[in-house]
C-alpha cells in the first residue's frame, strides 16, 4: 500500500505481561476518516499512544508517509505531521484559551526559541490563533482564563488546538464527550472537513454510533489489544464481530 | 523606544504595584543622594543585586516551574569569576570585565550540564542534583583555599575609577562626594536595570511563553511539539547566566567574596522568600521581595533597637524587641506574608485590581 499516509505494521505493546495492542496492522490514506471503534479496555487510546509516541512500542513500525517514526520522540513526531487530542481535557489550564492556541501555531512555525522578542507584538500569531477560535466558536472566550471554562467549551479548545497543529494526521479521541448537545454538530462539521485538505488523515476513537454514521469513510475494531474488523461503516456494523464484542455490550447498556 | 517596550509589555495591572514600583526605582537611582552615608547606599547596591538575582530565580522557578538549589553557586561563579580575575591579572577594567565574562560561561556550562543530565527526569530529581552539586562545590571553594581563599575568601583591588580614590568634582554635589565609589554605584544599578529588563523581556517572549506552558502542562506542551528538555534547560542557562552576572556586579562593588556573601545555603534559602514574599512568575515580585527583605535585613535590628529603647519601662518587652531577636521577626514577618499573601504581595495586589 505505497498511498499510505500512515502505517503500523505488527504494533505491539506489552505491559508484564498483558498484551494491550497486539499486532496491529493498518494504513491510513490521505482524505480518509477512520473511526476507530472497540469496548473499553480494548487498547485503542493505547493504540493512539503508540502512533503519537507517549509510549515505546514493544514491537512493530510506525511508518508515516512511508518513513519509521517508531524511534522519534513526541515532539519530533509532531513536527512531521503527527496530532494529537486527548480524550480527557489536557491543555494549559492558566493562560488564557487565546494563548493555549498561540502556543500551537507558535509551535508550527518554530518560534519558540524567540527569547528576545515579545511574544505579543507577533500579530501573525495571533490573527492565526483568533481564526481558529473563531472555527470552533470561541472567539467571544479568547481572553479568558481556561480554568475558568465550562467544560464543554474545554473539550472545543482540545479541539481547536490540534486544528492549530495542522498536522497531517489527526488523532481525535472521544471529541464530542461532554460537549453540549447543540455544540457537537459544529464541531463535526469541522472533523468532517479536515480529511478534504489534501494529503491529510482523520483517525478517530469515538463510541457514538451516530457520529461514526455521519463522519467515518471505514471503520476499524480493535478487540482485546487486536484488529478484529476492517471495513466501510455499513459492513463492519453488521459483522457479528462488532455485533458481539462491542455493540452487544453497548445495547445491553442502553 | 516606548515604555511599553521597555517593560516589554508587562504592565503592573495594580495600580499600588505600579506606584511601588516607580518609587522603588526612583530611590535606587537617587538612593546617594537621598539616602547618603555608606551603609544606605551598600544597602541599595543589595537591593539592585538582589533584584536581578531573584528574577533570574523567578525565570526558573515561578516561569519554568523548575525547583534548584544551585542558585547560590551559580551566583557566586561570576562572583570569583570577577575575583579571580582581578587578583591574578591585576586590578583593571579589562580583569572585571574578563571574570564576568569567565564566570557567566561557566555557569551556563555546569547549568547545561545538570539539566541535560536530570531534566529529563522528574523535577525532584533535579532539585536533587542542584542540592548535591551546589553542596560539592561549595565544599570544594572553601578547601581549595590556596585559589579560592577558602571561608576567608578573597579581597583584591578594582580600577581607581570606581573608588572612592578617584574624585571627579570637587566638594560636594547634594551633599554628596562626586568620586569613583558613586560611579560603582551607577555601574550595579545601571547594569542591574538592563539585566532585571533584558529578563523581563524574556520571560514575555515566545520562549517564555514556551516555559509558562511547560510550567502548566508539560505533557501537552510535548505533544504541540516542544522538546520540553530543551526548553527546561535553556531556561536553567539562561538563569544561571543572570545569576552569575548579578554575582559579577556584587563583587566589584565589594571588592571582596567570601563563600558568606556568595555561596552560603543561607542565601538560597533568603532567594526563595525573596521570590515567595513577592510572589512566583511575576517578575515584579522580585523587585518587591529583594527590596523588602534586604531593607529588613539591614535595619530591622535599627527599628528594634529603637523600639526597646520607647519601651524601655515596660517590663519584659524590651526582650522582646532586642535588637539580637531581628531573626525572630523577620520569621515572623514571612509567615504573616505568606499566610495573607498567599500569591505573593504582588499576586496579591493584582486580585484586588
Amino acid at each position: 500500500m505505497t498511498d499510505a499516509l500512515l502505517a503500523t505494521e505488527d504494533l505491539t505493546v506489552r505491559f508484564g505481561g498483558h498484551v494491550a495492542v497486539d499486532h496491529v496492522t493498518c494504513a491510513f490514506r490521505p482524505g480518509e476518516i477512520t473511526a476507530i471503534v472497540g469496548p473499553n479496555g480494548a487498547g485503542k487510546t493505547t493504540y493512539f499512544n503508540l502512533i503519537s509516541g507517549q509510549i515505546p512500542a514493544s514491537e512493530g513500525r510506525v511508518l508515516l508517509a512511508g518513513e519509521d517514526i517508531g524511534g522519534l520522540s513526541v515532539a519530533a513526531r509532531t513536527h512531521r505531521g503527527i496530532g494529537r487530542a486527548f480524550q480527557l481535557t489536557n491543555l494549559f489550564p492558566g493562560l488564557s484559551v487565546l494563548e493555549n492556541v498561540r502556543l500551537v501555531i507558535q509551535s508550527r512555525r518554530g518560534m519558540g526559541f524567540s527569547l528576545f522578542s515579545m511574544a505579543d507584538s507577533h500579530r501573525e500569531l495571533r490573527e492565526a490563533a483568533e481564526a481558529v477560535l473563531a472555527r470552533v466558536r470561541l472567539a467571544d472566550q479568547a481572553s479568558q482564563k481556561v480554568a475558568e471554562l465550562s467544560h464543554g467549551d474545554q473539550r472545543k479548545l482540545e479541539v481547536a488546538l490540534l486544528i492549530a497543529l495542522e498536522p497531517r494526521v489527526y488523532m481525535f479521541d472521544e471529541p464530542t464527550a461532554g460537549m453540549a448537545v447543540d455544540e457537537a454538530p459544529v464541531v463535526l462539521e469541522l472533523i468532517a472537513g479536515l480529511a478534504q485538505d489534501t494529503g491529510r488523515t482523520v483517525l478517530l476513537v469515538e463510541h457514538k454510533m451516530d457520529v461514526i454514521a455521519r463522519l467515518a469513510d471505514r471503520i476499524i475494531v480493535l478487540h482485546n489489544g487486536a484488529l478484529a474488523a476492517d471495513g466501510a461503516p455499513d459492513e463492519v456494523i453488521a459483522s457479528d464481530v462488532v455485533q458481539e464484542a462491542y455493540l452487544g455490550r453497548a445495547v445491553q447498556h442502553g | 523606544m516606548s515604555l511599553g517596550a521597555l517593560i516589554s509589555g508587562d504592565r503592573p495591572r495594580s495600580r499600588l504595584l505600579a506606584a511601588a514600583l516607580i518609587a522603588i526605582l526612583i530611590g535606587l537611582a537617587l538612593a546617594p543622594f537621598l539616602f547618603p552615608g555608606t551603609r544606605s547606599v551598600d544597602t541599595a547596591a543589595r537591593v539592585c543585586v538582589f533584584i536581578v538575582l531573584v528574577a533570574s530565580y523567578d525565570l526558573m522557578l515561578g516561569y519554568g516551574g523548575i525547583v534548584s538549589f544551585a542558585h547560590t553557586m551559580f551566583f557566586g561563579m561570576g562572583a570569583y569569576g570577577v575575583a579571580l580575575a582581578s587578583v591574578h591579572l591585576g586590578r583593571g577594567f579589562d580583569a572585571l570585565a574578563l571574570g564576568s565574562l569567565a564566570g557567566a560561561l561557566a555557569a551556563a556550562l555546569l547549568a547545561a550540564l545538570i539539566g541535560l543530565f536530570s531534566l529529563r527526569v522528574r523535577a525532584i530529581f533535579f532539585a536533587m542534583i542542584t542540592l548535591a552539586v551546589a553542596s560539592a562545590v561549595a565544599v570544594l571553594v572553601s578547601q581549595l583555599s590556596a585559589l579560592t581563599g577558602g571561608e576567608d575568601g578573597l579581597s583584591y583591588r578594582i580600577p581607581r575609577a570606581l573608588t572612592a580614590a578617584a574624585k571627579y568634582a570637587d566638594g560636594k554635589v547634594l551633599g554628596v562626594r562626586i568620586n569613583g565609589k558613586l560611579v560603582n554605584y551607577y555601574l550595579v544599578f545601571t547594569v542591574s536595570l538592563i539585566l532585571f529588563m533584558v529578563l523581563l523581556r524574556i520571560v514575555n517572549s515566545p520562549f517564555g511563553r514556551v516555559l509558562q506552558a511547560i510550567r502548566e502542562n508539560d505533557f501537552r506542551a510535548e505533544a504541540i511539539g516542544y522538546r520540553v528538555v530543551a526548553y527546561r534547560t535553556a531556561a536553567t542557562c539562561l538563569s544561571a547566566v543572570a545569576a552569575a552576572l548579578a554575582g559579577a556586579t556584587y563583587a566589584i562593588w565589594l571588592r571582596y567574596v567570601g563563600p558568606a556573601t556568595t555561596l552560603n545555603f543561607e542565601i538560597m534559602v533568603d532567594i526563595l522568600l525573596m521570590v515567595v514574599i513577592g510572589g512566583m512568575g511575576t517578575m515584579y515580585g522580585a523587585v518587591i521581595g529583594a527590596t523588602l527583605f534586604v531593607v529588613a535585613q539591614n535595619y530591622l535590628q535599627t527599628l528594634l533597637a529603637a523600639a526597646g529603647a520607647a519601651l524601655a519601662p515596660v517590663p519584659a518587652l524590651p526582650l522582646l524587641f532586642n535588637p539580637d531577636r531581628w531573626l525572630l521577626w523577620l520569621g515572623v514577618l514571612f509567615v504573616l506574608s505568606v499566610y495573607f499573601f498567599p500569591t505573593g504581595i504582588v499576586g496579591r495586589l493584582r486580585q484586588r485590581q
